[in-house]
């Protein structure tokens, strides 16, 4: 079926064939063409939504005081909530379900200095557990222990892009920065996935910065733990329970909707998580449909191949064709058109990703790297080819049946 | 001599929705080699028929059908279509050219099916080409040629496998008595050669150029004359 002089045949019936071919092939390059198209944004649109939970760990819940709005139990409406150390300790003791937390503060624009290069920086007073939450990676040192946060140590860990602007090449760890005057210890440097933003931040044990930000007080601008591996329910229960736990033990009214702000990212990952879901559903029923689209086109073509062939085909059996090879020539070249009008549209759906990605902007919500598996799209060529030889062996039979002595029948 | 083609009792019926039409009613014939051998019969005589039965384009009821001594019974699809590649060369009124094949690639065309290599083949199809005076219209397609031109192409084709019998069914009924009458000199010169010709046709100034005339009428064959 392979042999050279096999191929010469196909290939001069396919030269002086060109519409049909082109026809046949047209309609499996679009199919293919299209479910690369199709599994390619899919997977952008799956990135672009895994991309904004970059930030975040999506089992985290964030807790923020607020201002209250009612007034209850003799605490005035309009009151800013605060929460303390204290609060965090009971939180943590509290509840079982909390895997890893920090309480945590942004200090925005301070100045920071090394030798003679200095900027502005946000500062990050946190808890070691802050790592786990912000999907901080790092890549020297170390991150914030409980050491530092216990003994107020002045230790600092510094963003990959901090490090570049303030000691160019040389090397952070073990340096002292000036952290708004005060001198502070470089124990690490980081990088982080989520954006520049995040590579550009300072991280300091909170208890420090509450000491030099906050004048010594307790208090904290927010909070996060992580729920480990509790399931969804579980997570908004433990959401739930704490909310009402806070409000009882901040002077919150169990109606006030602002008192406090509990952000639970298991269920804000849930919803897109569902409607990734539904995409890849969609997608995946549209690409059978296009496959099966041109499966029957290819298998209709074909047929129509075969009765336009009717009387050549009559003419080889007189000649002395045997049934085998009628139908390994109708197939062959079924197949051959298939494969290689397959790998155009794989290359040109492709091509047209890649021209996306290039042209989509920075940071574009909901999309990014669109682009597909090079196993997917080797899978869809073969399953293309299966199909087009499927599709093409009916016909084939039913070339190979052509009786010549009707074939030949002079109308 | 060897008898090429030896019929006994050859019937043949045709299904037409419920009525069975029956073509040929027991045909005793015998072509020996090298025989140049015309089928004459009116329309609906059964002599395309018998010439289908005889090129194992069509498979006859019952009766026996020898080819070059072989008994042509029960053939499968692979095996009838190696005897027509073997022994039989075909001329058609309608030529039956590929058309997108040029006149060279359609005389090598047998060979293909005899697994003959692409280069010795077209060689060959060019020596035959010549023999029927084509040579300069090897690259040339099947409608660029006239009817007489067509024809001899066919031929070539028909004789580049060396086949032992020629079958032509209507070979001049396209073409002017001029162009028929080099066609059927041509059947002649390859006569000539030793290969069998069995010619159908319903022109007496044709069959009269054969040695023999078979005659049939309502699908028997009436009494053998010889010129």
């Amino acid at each position: 079926m392979f042999d050279l002089d096999n191929w010469q045949e196909i290939f001069t019936t396919i030269r002086k064939n060109k519409l049909r071919t082109f026809l046949t092939g047209f309609s499996v390059g679009w199919g293919i063409f299209m479910l690369i198209i199709l599994l390619g944004s899919g997977r952008g649109i799956f990135n672009g939504v895994e991309a904004m939970f970059d930030n975040e760990a999506i089992n985290s819940i964030q807790i923020r005081p607020g201002t209250a709005t009612i007034e209850y139990k003799g605490f005035k409406a309009g009151r800013r909530v605060r929460m303390e150390n204290s609060d965090y300790d009971y939180l943590i003791e509290t509840y079982p379900g909390i895997d890893k937390s920090s309480a945590f503060d942004y200090f925005w624009g301070q100045g920071i200095s090394y030798k003679s290069e200095s900027g502005n920086y946000t500062v990050r007073g946190v808890h070691p557990g802050y790592r786990d939450f912000a999907k901080t990676i790092v890549l020297e040192g170390r991150f914030l222990n409980e050491l530092d946060i216990t003994e107020t140590r002045k230790s600092a860990v510094l963003g990959k892009l901090v490090v570049q602007d303030l000691f160019g090449k040389e090397s952070a760890l073990g340096k002292y920065v000036n952290v708004s005057g005060v001198p502070f210890k470089v124990v690490g440097v980081t990088d982080d996935k989520g954006s520049e933003w995040e590579q550009r931040a300072v991280f300091i044990p909170i208890s420090a910065a509450q000491a030099i930000f906050r004048g010594g007080s307790q208090e904290f601008g927010r909070m996060t733990v992580t729920t480990g591996d509790l399931s969804l329910s579980e997570a908004i229960s433990l959401a739930d329970q704490m909310e009402r736990d806070l409000k009882q033990r901040l002077m919150i009214d169990p109606r006030d909707q602002r008192g406090i702000n509990i952000r639970n990212n298991n269920e804000e990952f849930a919803k897109y998580a569902n409607v990734m879901k539904g995409i890849d559903a969609f997608v995946w029923v549209i690409g059978i449909f296009t496959i099966i689209a041109g499966i029957v086109g290819v298998s209709n073509i074909m047929m129509i191949v075969v009765k336009e062939r009717t009387k050549e085909i009559g003419i080889r059996k007189a000649l002395g064709a045997t049934p085998f090879s009628i139908i390994a020539l109708i197939l062959q070249e079924s197949i051959f058109i298939t494969a290689i009008s397959g790998y155009i549209g794989l290359l040109l759906g492709i091509g047209l990703l890649e021209l996306v990605n290039t042209l989509l902007p920075e940071g574009t919500p909901f999309f990014k790297n669109p682009g597909v598996d090079i196993n997917v799209a080797v899978y869809a060529t073969l399953l293309l080819i299966f199909a087009g030889s499927l599709a093409g062996f009916f016909p084939a039979k039913k070339a190979a049946s052509i009786r010549p002595i009707v074939a030949l029948r002079d109308e | 001599m060897n008898e090429m083609i030896k019929i006994s009792e050859l019937n043949k019926s045709y299904q037409m929705g419920s009525n069975s039409l029956h073509v040929l009613k027991g045909i005793d014939l015998t072509i020996n080699e090298g025989e140049f051998v015309s089928i004459m019969g009116s329309s609906g005589s059964g002599k395309s028929t018998l010439l289908n039965i005889l090129g194992l384009l069509d498979e006859h009821d019952t009766g026996d059908y020898r080819l070059n001594n072989v008994l042509m019974k029960g053939l499968s699809e692979s095996k009838s279509a190696y005897y027509r590649n073997q022994f039989i060369g075909f001329v058609f009124q309608s030529f039956n050219l590929i058309s997108f094949k040029n006149a060279m690639e359609n005389v090598a065309l047998p060979l293909y099916y005899q697994k003959v290599p692409r280069k010795k083949r077209n060689e060959l199809a060019l020596e035959y080409l010549e023999k029927v005076g084509l040579k300069d219209w090897a690259e040339h397609l099947p409608n660029e040629l006239s009817g007489g031109q067509k024809q001899r192409v066919a031929i070539a084709r028909a004789l580049i496998s060396q086949p032992k019998i020629i079958l032509a069914d209507e070979p001049t009924g396209a073409l002017d008595s001029v162009t028929s009458e080099e066609v059927m000199k041509i059947f002649k010169d390859i006569n000539q050669e030793g290969i069998t010709v069995i010619i159908v046709t319903h022109e007496n100034e044709i069959s009269a150029l054969t040695d023999r005339i078979i005659r049939l009428r309502d699908g028997l064959i009436e009494q053998p004359e010889y010129v």
